[in-house]
């Protein structure tokens, strides 16, 4: 058909015709988004108004900082009675915000143990680097215990040992059952620690003595005593917490009310209860005359605290799978541990990254609680600082630089969960339409 | 009964135990009891070896003897010749009313920023992300910390004092923030109907009045709305009720307000202080609003979730039904948000009802601070004192999730 006959259908291409005038540009934009309609008009003046107010109450605080001062009278000396922010108390005592009172002559211990962190966690949080790199990881949690603590590199070591001694009986006795196995490989470890360390660290720190000053617990504080802790409870919580997830769901009954039982009851009571638990009552259930380290009390405290959330956002993973999945492992044959270590705790965790990751920003943020037993976290630095005369009656800054430390490490960690939700997104969702 | 098969007369070998399925659930089960037990037994081996090494025992006693302290705030009679149980269910009065004022604080500014990040709105929109980043990624005990330092920065009360003060009070005079508290007017009664004694301290007859008539009122509201739906029923046309309802609220209320004599007493500025009118110490300020600002901004992202997870085909349908926009909302949108929402915002609230706790860093008569702390302290009871606070701790929280699991139960779907 030769539509070029047809009169009612156009020959030529119509040119485009410019933009109605009011459409597009930052006019537009403005009205659209900043004065569409009285409701949005009214806000928008009241966020501006809010945000001005904020700005000219902070603005000539902010303007007129003060870096050099060796105390507060200082600051005010050199302000002259202008309001001013007087950064000289984080200038002064930053590395005490940061380390507590660790020595400063070994500060590169921790900050090498930090660093090491990252090459530790790299093989875990990125793709694409070689299997290898994982006994780095397996190896740090050690090193960077004799980093910090100092003393005889053999104390690590021989721990270490402990879990080469549970490994190799395991593989022994496994051929008689996985049950005896573990059993005897548990036995083993716990006989090794209680009765070989000891002698075994005595003798090699006597034939080879790699030593470092060892500093004391005491001594840890501010932001390394929060990241002590912090990552030692993260790093302990996560397989506690999947095995009480796993617990509560379990078909054996006994089993199930225990960890249900666990679980309640540490959901039900603060945090700070439980740590002066660790710090008051610990002494009444252990043997009489042991004692020891209260940093590792805290952390065992925090790890069991964060375990009991850490499992419930797993179980809501493990509720939201199908139970085709639980059915399909079970047809392929995979007995109890292999169905959920294959199929279902892959999907499961996936499925709880955002609610883990959350569990881990609480426990981080939680560690400021072990100001009220008597160690030194950040925030109670910050109380320390402020009893010396030099810089009585300063708040603002050290508060700013604890938010702002704070904030740079949660805020980090929920990123790094919403690249884990994407990368680990391998369903052809709809996405969403705003 | 003898078993005659013969693959099940196969000889029983200990690996059965833990090979065989039918065994394997009981073999697991036993061990684990055993290990409860040994483990339950040590500890409490231990704890009497070491109370009796102490010279202790164990026994709830203390509980009845004097206390001996006092308690800033005070919501029933209490005196430092009170007891130790008394102080307790004083501390625990001052943990549930600090944790039910956060809790209504928290939900009304987790409600708006939480549609606010949502609006439309750029600039308000980018303020809300920048509140509820900021609060949440900071830990809870700097933001309470951070508004008692605030509260302790503000005016002394003797600078209300002179011709020219250098502080004012808000409001017509009738507010006075201080750096000793705020002090707030408080409702009084002139012809007041007394007071009642009752289980723990006494009633006032005046509020159990005035919560009654509003009972009334609200069954009075009922009825009217049922006479609107039997009119609309029958005719077609719904009476407008509006006028009818705010009438029966309005004239029973301040009906019964004058005749009680209803007036507020203000604040006023006497010698060195404040006297009168009702003071919030600042460090129930502090703990009230650290923990609202803070538990906000998970409140928001919950509300903010909630909403998104509606899908537009629910909004569209509404609308295609010719539903108006408000009734969209109330009849489609925000009965299934909610059944999103409540439940994580009922664990906010056990979290705030937890996190009062906290109030220990700013010196707030909580429970912990009583019973689990000057309490503890004085008898030399930690063993006691600290199993008796958790099991209460454990009682609300139980209590509060127990109230979700009803709602939980209610609000499921229907499924066929």
């Amino acid at each position: 058909m030769n539509m070029h006959n047809i009169s009612w259908v156009r020959q030529d291409i119509v040119a485009p015709s410019p933009r109605p005038p009011g459409q597009g540009g930052v006019m537009d934009w403005v009205r659209k988004n900043l004065f569409n309609g009285w409701v949005s008009s009214l806000l928008t003046v009241a966020s501006v108004m809010a945000i001005a107010w904020g700005v000219m109450a902070i603005a000539p605080w902010l303007g007129n900082s003060v870096w050099h001062a060796g105390s507060l009278s200082e600051c005010r000396q050199i302000l002259d009675g202008a309001p001013g922010a007087c950064w000289g108390v984080i200038r002064d005592r930053w590395t005490q915000l940061l380390f507590g009172f660790y020595p400063t002559a070994l500060y590169w211990r921790p900050m090498l143990a930090f660093v090491l962190l990252f090459a530790a966690l790299a093989p875990i949080l990125f793709r694409g680097l070689p299997q290898r790199a994982l006994w780095f990881s397996a190896v740090y949690p050690g090193l960077a215990f004799w980093l910090i603590w100092g003393g005889s590199l053999w104390l690590p070591v021989s721990i270490y040992l402990g879990f080469a001694v549970a490994t190799g009986l395991f593989s022994i006795a496994v051929r008689s059952g996985v049950g005896l196995a573990a059993t005897a490989a548990i036995v083993g470890a716990a006989l090794w620690w209680l009765y070989a360390t000891p002698a075994l660290v005595e003798i090699a720190t006597d034939t080879a003595p790699i030593l470092l000053v060892p500093v004391t617990s005491r001594e840890l504080g501010g932001f390394l005593l929060s990241i002590v802790i912090g990552v030692s409870g993260i790093a302990l919580s996560l397989p506690l917490g999947i095995l009480l997830a796993l617990g509560r769901r379990s078909g054996l009954p006994l089993i199930r009310m225990l960890s249900v039982t666990f679980i309640e009851f540490i959901r039900g009571v603060p945090l700070i209860t439980l740590l002066f638990t660790a710090s008051l009552l610990l002494n009444y259930f252990l043997p009489p005359g042991t004692s020891f380290d209260l940093i590792l009390r805290v952390v065992i405290m925090v790890t069991l605290f964060a375990s009991a959330y850490m499992a419930e956002v797993i179980r809501g993973g493990l509720a939201a799978l199908p139970r085709g999945q639980y059915e399909a492992a079970g047809a392929l044959g995979l007995d109890y541990w292999k169905a959920q270590r294959l199929v279902i705790l892959p999907q499961a965790l996936k499925i709880s990254i955002p609610g883990i990751v959350n569990s881990f920003i609480g426990l981080f943020k939680d560690t400021t609680l072990v100001m009220f037993i008597g160690l030194l976290d950040p925030i109670a630095l910050a109380a320390a600082i402020r009893a010396n005369t030099n810089w009585q009656g300063i708040y603002w800054e050290l508060f700013i630089f604890i938010g702002a430390v704070f904030f740079v490490f949660c805020f980090g960690m929920s990123r790094y969960s919403q690249y884990l939700e994407q990368r680990l997104r391998t369903d052809h969702r709809w996405e969403e339409c705003a | 009964m003898a078993i005659t098969s013969g693959a099940q007369r196969q000889a029983f070998h200990l690996n059965m135990l833990f090979n065989d399925a039918r065994y394997r659930a009981r073999t697991i089960q036993v061990i684990a009891f055993c290990i409860l037990v040994l483990a339950a037994g040590w500890l409490i081996d231990n704890t009497v070896r070491n109370l009796a090494a102490l010279g202790k025992d164990f026994s709830f006693g203390f509980l009845w003897s004097t206390a001996g302290y006092d308690i800033a705030p005070h919501s029933i009679d209490y005196s430092s010749a009170s007891t130790h149980a008394r102080a307790a269910l004083v501390g625990l009065l001052n943990t549930l009313i600090v944790a039910a004022m956060a809790c209504v604080t928290a939900t009304i500014l987790g409600v708006f920023a939480g549609v606010l990040r949502l609006s439309n709105n750029w600039i308000v929109a980018r303020l809300m992300t920048v509140y509820v980043e900021s609060f949440r990624n900071i830990p809870a005990l700097l933001w309470i910390i951070v508004v008692a330092a605030m509260s302790e920065s503000m005016p002394a009360p003797s600078a209300f004092r002179g011709e020219h003060p250098q502080a004012s009070m808000l409001f017509f005079d009738s507010i006075a923030v201080t750096n000793r508290g705020i002090y707030l007017p408080v409702p009084d009664f002139a012809r007041s109907l007394g007071q009642l004694p009752a289980a723990l301290g006494s009633l006032d007859v005046n509020y159990v009045a005035i919560c009654a008539l509003l009972v009334l009122a609200f069954l009075a509201h009922r009825t009217v709305l049922r006479h609107a739906e039997r009119v609309q029923s029958v005719s077609g046309e719904r009476p407008s009720t509006w006028w009818k309802s705010l009438c029966i609220f309005v004239l029973l209320l301040f009906g019964l307000l004058y005749a009680l004599g209803f007036h507020f007493d203000y604040p006023a500025l006497k010698g060195l202080n404040f006297t009168g009118g009702l003071q919030l110490r600042n460090a129930f300020i502090a703990l009230w609003i650290g923990l609202s600002v803070y538990t906000g901004a998970f409140i928001a992202e919950i509300v903010r979730s909630g909403i998104l997870a509606i899908s537009r085909g629910q909004s569209e349908a509404a609308h295609a039904l010719g539903l108006t926009p408000a009734r969209t909302m109330r009849l489609v949108i925000l009965p299934q948000a909610l059944r999103i929402i409540i439940p994580p915002m009922i664990s906010q609230f056990l979290n705030i009802t937890k996190n009062t706790s906290l109030g220990l860093a700013v010196g707030y008569m909580d429970l912990r601070s009583t019973l689990g702390g000057i309490t503890i302290n004085q008898t030399g009871r930690e063993l006691e004192g600290m199993l008796l606070m958790m099991l209460i701790y454990v009682s609300i929280s139980l209590a509060i999730s127990g109230v979700m699991n009803v709602y939980n139960g209610r609000a499921r779907l229907k499924e066929r």
